[in-house]
């Protein structure tokens, strides 16, 4: 017994750590199981029988396949916009010395350090007073709003840590300015341009708050999660959710896969 | 090659500030065509902003950069006949070594570029590593790829920016030969700076030592070990014994100093001061020219020979020499290098000796100037 | 890497220019920032002035608003609302101190313990973001169940007792009381604590623990002395990334709450788009930016850390 309680305190750490990992993981597993759940009534929060019902007809729900298509193209617009416009500025803060810059540094940090129901609160009163009829371009301009702050900082990183003599060696190697953004500048800045552009992607395709308040009668995919939550929660949404799950499981177990690959046989 | 001027490099009055700061005071040079130049001086002495506006990648405050007959002054870097090596390579590490070797040559629009880098792979010894990252290479295997992409351009110079400072002394030697081997091989002139003395006075033709922002003397290696002309070029190549002086009488070729209780002779020639009798004046002798006798036998020492009498401080053994510090009237802390060949065994701290050497190895410099600068405290500070 | 035949590659330049690289176009910089200046001038900065000039308007719906500077909103607004204000701060600071003590292991596990796991566990705490939080958030109400097993294992230990005499349960539910809302945001916070935590733990050269052992100190003294005053600077960063979004969240109180959970999100959720008393939750909206403001202020000038962007 002794000897079992000093390997416990041995190894305290990585008990309480996989604790917080099982404390993490656990909604998962939940949200995994009622996937193949056949509950009584319009609510899926207990067991009742095993069934792959759901799974067999993804888009058997009314409007859900609908909410979850605008919500990618969502996702997909506004990361566009967000990586181009951040991406920009993440240059200039990065590269040029000129005026303003501590404004330009809190005007970047301030979003990411407001809670959203604020800006959220705070956008609809502009949407309001404007007239603008609420919709998917209000939800498009919110989430390009949010997100570029994000991608700022992930390219800023990147481009900061870059040896600015890469880019004197390309001109002095006959290399103008368009080639040397091309050619070296751009490839090397890449990773965090795509660490940036994937965090945007997460962000908008799973923000609830902002969108609740800027998207008047649209409904994106976590906005008919949240209605389900009061008229009853289809098993669908179950279904979705494990797939989205095992979906970025494997693209990123792929990506270390080949990762590793190449480092081998380079 | 008939042509002296055709192929050199001319600076003439460039200079470079940053605000209130002098990075590089006018400065006029040139580098004849295919020799290898190095610029030499400590950190922050002017002489890596002095290569970066040869090659574009500063704008001069004023003054001109000529390559032969060619005005380059206003010329953006790409389109200058110059490459650089530059310090830690920056070599592009999105490309393959064949790609980064090949990047100049592509962006000039030449298509076939595979001969061309096969040969300068072959030249830099690298054949094997075509395919590889630069990170999967060693330090001095980055270093050649860095040689190899800037001169299979045919560059009319090549600037190199420290190109050894981040290899270990052991590749360090190794790469300086190779570096000179490839200068041989390819005939460009190369532009190297460096804060290295012995790498400076190893590979280079003609070598410039700067200081503060400034030239302080030009010439050869041996020239400017030999004879130099300040104090800072006196102790930061080498080491040098700097005696205080009073002129005591001048004759036509040479000069005859009192420092302490020694009467020492000092040839004209040799003496960069302008000096009257009674005025002070720095003679200076490198450590190995100088012998040592003890004091019982200084009557063997010939005539003719400058002498001053001491007594040894410390010594220290190091192989080949045995390196004496030593106390003296004339001045405290002189060194004395002396060769292990016979050696004395009374020649141990506090041992009375007398130091002697040839009058035609000493050399005059003006009493007016900092003694310790170019020294390595001086200079670390 | 196994063709390194001798020195390793240079680390880093040794000295780096030290301004960047002068370029030609003066303007260049202005262009580049313009496109999306403006669109956070007009979309996040233009809104809160709206928001300002909004909260001192009255009026109705039917008769439209006017400006009449009208501040008794705010007295009224917080006078009303006071409890859900008090809640906000008090779950989310109870949620943020939980965080770290949960987050701290699991960080450190990573960034020194998990070895060749660590790229696994790494994809196991950022993998359930991609499930919609909603989704996520949903599910707790099945592991908190009424009678479920979490329940009954808190009630065999008499864990409920300790918790209903803390005011945070009530008899033997856990949902619709403040311990099922504290541990929602607590749950859907804490991969914002573990990710700032590790980036700095992982940058703590592992050395400095043999040194600190080799100089007579404890593995808790070293961890008190050396690891985590190292660690400070994700501490800082993690708390506040999980403070400030759990403060205006009204996601959790709603779907795992009951009435008397309410926080000031809810309020200002239901004001703006259910009741339409702009004012009111304008100001109440404006409140709450301000409070997190200064308290973050004060937060980071207390923690000495200014470089969090």
């Amino acid at each position: 017994m002794s000897a079992f309680i000093r390997w416990v305190r041995r190894n305290l750490v990585v008990i309480a750590g996989l604790l917080t990992l099982a404390f993490l993981i656990l909604p998962n597993v939940v949200v995994m199981v009622f996937s193949f759940n056949k509950p009584k009534g319009k609510f899926n929060y207990a067991w009742q029988e095993f069934s792959t019902d759901a799974w067999s007809d993804p888009c058997g729900v009314a409007d859900m396949c609908g909410s979850l298509s605008l919500s990618l193209q969502i996702a997909l617009w506004s990361t566009l916009g967000a990586t181009v416009l951040g991406t920009m500025i993440a240059f200039a803060l990065a590269r040029y010395r000129f005026k303003a810059r501590g404004a330009v540094n809190s005007l970047i940090f301030l979003p990411m350090a407001m809670p959203e129901v604020v800006m959220a609160a705070s956008l609809l009163t502009l949407f309001l007073n404007m007239g603008a009829q609420l919709g998917f371009w209000t939800i498009l301009i919110a989430h390009i709003m949010f997100c570029l702050s994000f991608v700022v900082t992930a390219v800023k990183a990147r481009v900061m840590s870059m040896d600015p003599r890469l880019e004197e060696a390309a001109r002095d190697l006959y290399a103008g300015p368009v080639q040397t953004f091309v050619r070296v500048t751009l490839p090397i800045a890449a990773p965090g341009i795509a660490a940036g552009a994937l965090l945007a992607f997460a962000l908008s395709f799973d923000d609830f708050i902002i969108t609740n308040f800027n998207a008047g009668s649209t409904v994106t995919f976590p906005m008919f999660v949240w209605g389900s939550a009061q008229r009853g929660t289809p098993v669908q949404i179950n279904v979705i959710g494990t797939a989205m799950f095992a979906i970025a499981v494997i693209c990123v177990l792929a990506g270390i896969l080949v990762g590793n690959r190449r480092k081998k046989h380079a | 090659m008939t042509d002296t001027t055709r192929g050199d490099v001319r600076l003439s009055g460039i200079s470079k500030t940053y605000g209130s700061f002098t990075a590089v005071h006018p400065l006029d040079l040139t580098v004849p065509e295919g020799s290898f130049f190095a610029l030499l001086g400590a950190s922050g002495c002017g002489k890596t902003t002095t290569l970066r506006m040869i090659a574009g990648l500063e704008d001069p405050s004023s003054g001109t950069v000529h390559l032969g007959d060619q005005d380059v002054t206003a010329l953006p870097p790409y389109k200058r006949p110059v490459n650089t090596v530059f310090q830690s390579y920056a070599l592009f590490p999105h490309l393959s070594i064949t790609e980064n070797i090949a990047f100049g040559l592509r962006r000039r629009g030449i298509k076939s570029v595979k001969k061309q880098v096969d040969e300068m792979l072959e030249l830099v010894q690298l054949g094997d590593h075509a395919h590889k990252r630069p990170h999967q290479l060693s330090g001095g295997q980055q270093q050649r790829v860095a040689v190899a992409r800037a001169l299979i351009n045919h560059p009319k110079v090549l600037l190199l920016d420290e190109p050894l400072g981040a290899l270990d002394l052991k590749l360090r030697r190794q790469m300086q030969l190779e570096l000179k081997r490839i200068q041989t091989e390819v005939g460009i002139t190369f532009v190297h700076v460096t804060h290295d003395q012995e790498e400076a006075m190893t590979m280079a033709d003609q070598v410039a030592v700067m200081n503060a922002g400034r030239v302080e003397q030009l010439g050869s290696p041996a020239d400017l070990y030999e004879n130099p002309q300040t104090t800072f070029v006196a102790n930061f190549l080498g080491t040098s014994n700097l005696i205080t002086a009073e002129v005591a009488d001048k004759g036509a070729d040479t000069l005859v100093v009192k420092a302490g209780d020694a009467k020492l002779s000092l040839p004209t020639a040799r003496t960069s001061a302008d000096t009257r009798t009674g005025e002070k004046v720095l003679l200076g002798i490198r450590p190995e020219k100088i012998a040592l006798t003890h004091a019982d036998e200084a009557g063997t020492i010939a005539e003719g020979r400058n002498r001053i009498t001491g007594r040894i401080a410390q010594s220290s053994f190091i192989g080949v020499s045995t390196q004496y510090v030593i106390d003296s009237p004339a001045g405290n802390g002189l060194e004395v290098y002396v060769q292990n060949v016979e050696a004395d065994r009374r020649l141990a701290p506090g041992a009375e000796v007398v130091l002697h050497w040839n009058p035609e190895h000493s050399f005059g410099l003006d009493a007016a100037q900092d003694i310790d600068a170019g020294t390595e405290e001086e200079v670390a500070a | 890497m196994t063709t390194v035949t001798d020195a390793p590659p240079p680390l880093a330049p040794a000295q780096p220019p030290a301004k960047p690289p002068k370029r030609r176009g003066r303007f260049t910089p202005y262009w580049l920032l313009l496109p999306g200046l403006l669109w956070l001038v007009v979309f996040f900065a233009l809104p809160m002035l709206y928001q300002a000039s909004t909260s001192v308007q009255t009026g109705s719906l039917e008769t439209g608003y006017k400006v009449t500077w009208h501040f008794q909103t705010y007295l009224d607004a917080l006078g009303e609302y006071w409890p859900q204000f008090l809640r906000s701060v008090l779950y989310a600071g109870i949620a943020t101190v939980l965080c770290l003590l949960l987050g701290y292991p699991l960080a450190y596990l990573i960034a020194f313990k998990a070895g060749r796991w660590r790229n696994l566990v790494l994809i196991l705490v950022i993998a359930p973001f991609f499930t919609s939080f909603l989704i996520r958030t949903l599910a707790w109400k099945t592991i908190l169940a009424d009678g479920g097993w979490v329940v009954g294992t808190l009630d065999t230990l008499h864990l409920l007792d300790v918790t209903s005499w803390l005011g945070l349960t009530e008899g033997d539910r856990v949902l619709a009381t403040p311990l099922a809302v504290v541990c929602g945001l607590t749950y859907n916070f804490l991969p914002f604590m573990i990710l700032p935590l590790y980036t700095s733990l992982e940058r703590i050269d592992g050395r400095l623990h043999e040194a600190s052992g080799d100089l007579y100190a404890r593995p808790f003294t070293t961890f008190r002395k050396v690891t985590f005053p190292l660690s400070l600077p994700g501490v800082v960063s993690g708390t506040l990334l999980t403070f400030i979004p759990a403060s205006g969240d009204y996601v959790n109180a709603q779907l795992l709450g009951s009435t008397s959970e309410k926080m000031v999100g809810n309020v200002i959720q239901s004001q703006f788009l259910t009741v339409l008393d702009y004012p009111t939750a304008a100001a109440l909206s404006f409140i709450l930016m301000a409070a997190i403001l200064i308290m973050v202020t004060l937060y980071i000038r207390r923690a000495g850390t200014e470089d969090l962007v």
